[in-house]
């Protein structure tokens, strides 16, 4: 988990009020204008973290999306402790975000399609994969088979949750053995990386999508830009592991608005004949 | 003083590689974990009394070989005693020192294996991409009875090979290399077998812009569903996904004292306890050494290592790894090969579950728990102040 990406309280990364000042351009917009553009800043475009009931409203079409595995939480197979206990910790981010865990997974309809998807939450330990991301990943992608439904996942992590050890390492194998035999079963896998997509998580299912699309800005790589930064004790080039860079060094296959995902997603299964 | 020694190479070394092994010392993270005081050291504490004996015994032998008067007796209590110094040692290796114990600088490397235990290695090269990753060794080769596909990392012994092979941290290339091997071999039904020591993934510019995180995750893809028999054994250090890139087998083993983890202890101390003088905190923490990773039902075996870890003796370690390479291999071959990867695929699928049903325990696993480890205060890492 980087360390440099901080933790914000609220559920949308933008500061309260109802006038909210761009943390990029510094223009001044109406909160509602900025929810109507859904967390984009209408001036510059910057695409802001979103948790993961705002995500999933905006990307199925209304009422259509039915949970699974709503309930799996975290048993704390170390019984990890660093300054506060990894239960305290999981105790205090729940009451935070109202959410049992990092992702949420389910069934949805995009335009009228129907899928499975699994939306990563920022606010959640960073997005952080322990076992039950691992299990809902897994899960997600047997019943796309079963169901013989396209795979979406909206990732958005800072890697395997430390607190879970070689527990949340395992994870990674774990996730890429279900994309596997998803693919091997001819299932189409579609990922969207957002706002930062790292470490663990990148290099497990979310670098594993048949097509991999991005949204404007995102951080994505594996180590952290300040490891990188500390290792080879000079500058990052400008825009280094923005999914720009990603898509100039070939392993983004697209960038999209996020206002034009929906259309993007449709026409992706709608080529893929799913 | 070790911190001195540290400092020295990193004057003495080209500037891209100053940086490079401020990353081996501290791992992967991060800027407020840059105190050497949290490193954990190679100079082992608590062998310095060992290392003491040792000298004293070859002090005598040396002596009586050159005077010709007799010693034998001293040097038989002496052994005694150092036998029982090192059962004790090494009986009660807190996590922080088994991370010293794997990153020893006479630590057998993944050569030193391939020289002990594999007949006939032919050795090949590159990923037929864009290059040949030296932090990655693969070849063929006979090994305890198997004709044989062997994966490595290699960390390097002196100097110069280290910076050579990149101090065991591979770029994509090395990863892409390795998966090459392992589909060679699995079109010629050749067993693969991979030897893990490295500690992590290189974090370097061109390591992102070769696509780093999609050649791990290819790999843990590609190797869940290898139709041939795999096996994995972290000799040395696991660290993370540059770990687990060539770990995901039929059947993982860890050696004795050899660790695998998550992230570094350093790494970790330095994003939750704010410092890496927290290391052997976080090293208890994060449950690394192969006992605990046994008892969590991460691991398949314990390789056991000759009393006083691998280094006293590589040759010893070396027939115990080929013990049970042979032994593991034998087991896999007899297995169909859909059965082979359904128990495989089984195998990952069910790994780690500690999960809870809206509060409820999960049958069976949630209450595997790693016993509470006597905690002895920490010799090898600098006394740290309770948080
Ligand atoms: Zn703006």
């Amino acid at each position: 988990m980087p360390e440099s990406i901080s933790q914000p309280r609220r559920n949308v990364d933008v500061p309260e009020g109802l006038w909210i000042r761009c943390t990029q351009c510094s223009a001044m917009i109406y909160r509602r204008i900025l929810e109507e553009e859904l967390h984009v800043c209408p001036e510059c475009g910057c695409h802001y973290r979103v948790d993961v009931r705002t995500r999933i409203n905006q990307l199925n079409d209304p009422g259509t999306f039915e949970e699974f595995l709503p309930n799996l939480e975290s048993s704390d197979p170390l019984e990890f402790s660093d300054r506060i206990t990894y239960r305290e910790r999981l105790a205090k981010v729940k009451a935070e975000t109202g959410e049992t865990e990092a992702m949420v997974v389910g069934k949805g309809f995009i335009k009228g399609r129907p899928l499975i998807m699994g939306v990563m939450n920022p606010f959640f330990i960073m997005g952080s994969m322990g076992a039950v991301v691992g299990e809902k990943v897994s899960a997600a992608a047997e019943r796309a088979a079963s169901e013989s439904l396209p795979l979406l996942m909206v990732t958005c992590s800072g890697g395997a949750r430390m607190m879970e050890g070689m527990v949340s390492l395992t994870q990674m194998a774990k996730t890429s053995a279900a994309v596997g035999r998803f693919d091997q079963a001819g299932g189409l896998y579609i990922v969207v990386m957002t706002d930062p997509t790292t470490a663990g998580v990148a290099a497990s299912f979310a670098f594993l999508g048949d097509v991999i699309l991005a949204e404007p800005g995102a951080l994505i790589g594996f180590a952290g830009p300040r490891v990188i930064a500390n290792t080879i004790k000079t500058t990052l080039p400008e825009g280094f592991q923005k999914a720009e860079f990603m898509l100039e060094h070939g392993f983004v296959d697209r960038i999209v608005h996020r206002r034009d995902l929906r259309s993007e997603i449709a026409r992706i299964i709608d080529y893929c004949n799913k | 003083m070790p911190h001195q020694h540290r400092q020295n190479w990193v004057r003495a070394s080209s500037p891209p590689w100053r940086g490079l092994f401020w990353y081996i010392t501290m791992s992967t993270q991060p800027a407020t974990a840059a105190n050497p005081a949290g490193a954990i050291g190679h100079v082992l504490e608590f062998e310095k009394p060992l290392a003491k004996m040792e000298q004293e015994i070859q002090r005598l032998e040396t002596l009586q070989a050159e005077s010709g008067r007799d010693y034998s007796e001293v040097i038989t209590t002496i052994r005694e005693q150092l036998q029982n110094a090192l059962r004790q040692s090494y009986a009660n290796l807190t996590a922080v020192e088994t991370v010293a114990v794997a990153r020893h600088p006479r630590r057998p490397l993944v050569r030193d294996y391939i020289r002990l235990i594999a007949e006939d290695f032919c050795e090949l090269h590159g990923d037929k991409l864009y290059g040949d990753d030296h932090a990655v060794v693969c070849g063929f080769a006979r090994l305890a009875g198997h004709r044989v596909m062997l994966i490595g990392h290699q960390k390097g012994r002196e100097w110069r090979e280290k910076i050579e092979v990149n101090f065991g941290c591979a770029h994509p290339d090395g990863y892409r290399k390795a998966l090459e091997k392992m589909k060679l071999a699995a079109k010629f039904n050749v067993p693969v077998v991979c030897l893990v020591d490295t500690p992590g993934a290189y974090p370097g510019v061109e390591a992102e812009e070769r696509g780093i995180a999609r050649a791990i995750a290819i790999n843990l893809m590609e190797m869940s569903r290898l139709a041939t028999p795999v096996v994995a054994v972290v000799v040395g250090e696991g660290g993370s996904g540059g770990a687990l890139g060539l770990a995901v087998a039929d059947q993982v083993a860890v050696l004795e004292h050899a660790y695998y983890s998550v992230i570094s202890p350093e790494g970790c101390a330095g994003i939750l306890w704010k410092s890496g003088e927290y290391a052997a905190q976080a090293a208890e923490a994060l449950r690394l050494t192969a006992a605990d990773l046994k008892r969590l039902d991460l691991i398949d075996a314990i390789i056991p290592e000759p009393l006083g870890a691998a280094h006293r003796n590589p040759e010893e370690t070396a027939q115990n790894l080929a013990t049970w390479i042979g032994k593991t291999l034998r087991d896999l071959r007899r297995l169909k090969p859909e059965s082979l990867l359904r128990r495989r695929y089984d195998r990952w699928r069910k790994i780690g579950s500690f999960f809870v049903e809206g509060g409820k325990s999960e049958p069976g696993r949630t209450d595997t728990k790693p016993a509470k480890r006597a905690r002895r205060p920490t010799k090898a890492a600098a006394v740290q102040p309770e948080a």
